[in-house]
């Protein structure tokens, strides 16, 4: 890629979304929305839908749009901090469920590498619905790098974001 | 929580036939995420499809939606085999990333580390064409309620 380096946080979002969202198929079929990037953090959004709902009597989403969220949102502070682009995926991920998300309202993911090593990254998050001290959501999650296979775009855009 | 997952879980007691558990769950269906006791055991299986994919390259089935899948399978799991009297509510949940998933099924399984008054604690594993090679495993913990007592979280 040979491109124009990015220079505004509107460009960054415009090719993380692209990138982490819509090419990647779960991701765009939960309809995820990249917030901000920068390097080391990382943030999306996650629109409230009826088919995303784990307990239909009260409209709560299901645990598992929001670990596949916190899981991507990981990945993607993982990938702002490779220099030299490797293939990485998770290791583990854990989530804490602090409460449940209220109906109707966005998720929203924060994320943060904060340490990353030859081998492995570290990331730690949290998902909230407006308010960052009153969490639905805690999770940790640690990426394996030099996983088998090729470098993938998205794996691959950290070296722009550093130039 | 959910009254209407309760009446299918009579309903599927009455049957035998547990897939009707994920019917009423918007998210299994969406993610097609059922249970299934053909076998004798109970099992529960992501069937595949395009929307699971997590990275194209690979390809792999996305790691969230194996965490997913892993969840649903403790709450299947609690719900058939335990004497639960509501839907347990997920504390936490850590899973271990063990092989990539290709694009084919996912199947999981459950047992109960430790039941107790309130705590369960579950461990599920998730695997496709051969058991012995798992690609996640999961350990989770639920609140469950007696009935002698109120929900806690």
């Amino acid at each position: 890629m040979a491109k124009a380096p990015l220079t505004t946080p509107e460009e960054r979002v415009a090719l993380f979304q692209q990138l982490f969202s819509d090419s990647i198929p779960h991701n765009k079929a939960l309809g995820m929305k990249v917030l901000a990037v920068a390097r080391g953090i990382a943030s999306m959004q996650l629109d409230w839908r009826p088919e995303l709902v784990g307990n239909p009597e009260l409209g709560v989403l299901a645990g598992g749009p929001l670990t596949a969220m916190l899981d991507s949102c990981c990945g993607m502070a993982v990938a702002t901090m490779l220099k030299d682009p490797k293939p990485f995926a998770t290791l583990d991920l854990r989530i804490d469920y602090a409460r449940p998300a209220t109906p109707g309202e966005p998720v929203i993911a924060e994320a943060e590498c904060y340490r990353l090593t030859r081998s492995v990254a570290f990331t730690r998050a949290f998902a909230h619905q407006g308010d960052p001290k009153d969490p639905v959501a805690a999770a940790a999650g640690t990426f394996m790098l030099g996983t088998k296979g090729e470098v993938t775009r998205p794996q691959a855009v950290g070296r722009e974001l550093l130039k | 929580m959910s009254s209407g997952l309760m009446k299918r879980l009579a309903t599927a007691r009455k049957t035998g036939n547990v897939a009707g558990l994920a019917e009423a769950i918007p998210y299994a269906k969406w993610m097609q995420i059922a249970p299934e006791n053909g076998t004798g055991e109970l099992l529960t299986r992501m069937r595949y499809h395009g929307s699971l994919i997590g990275n194209t390259f690979l390809p792999a089935i996305h790691g969230g939606t194996l965490g997913a899948m892993l969840e649903m399978t403790a709450i299947f799991h609690l719900l058939w085999e335990t004497e639960a009297e509501s839907v347990p509510k997920i504390v936490n949940i850590t899973v271990d990333y063990l092989r990539s998933a290709g694009p084919r099924d996912v199947i999981a399984a459950a047992k109960v580390t430790k039941q107790g008054r309130r705590m369960v604690n579950v461990f599920a594993e998730a695997w496709q064409d051969d058991r012995s090679r798992p690609v996640a495993s999961a350990s989770a913990h639920f609140l469950v309620t007696s009935a002698d007592e109120p929900p806690v979280l």
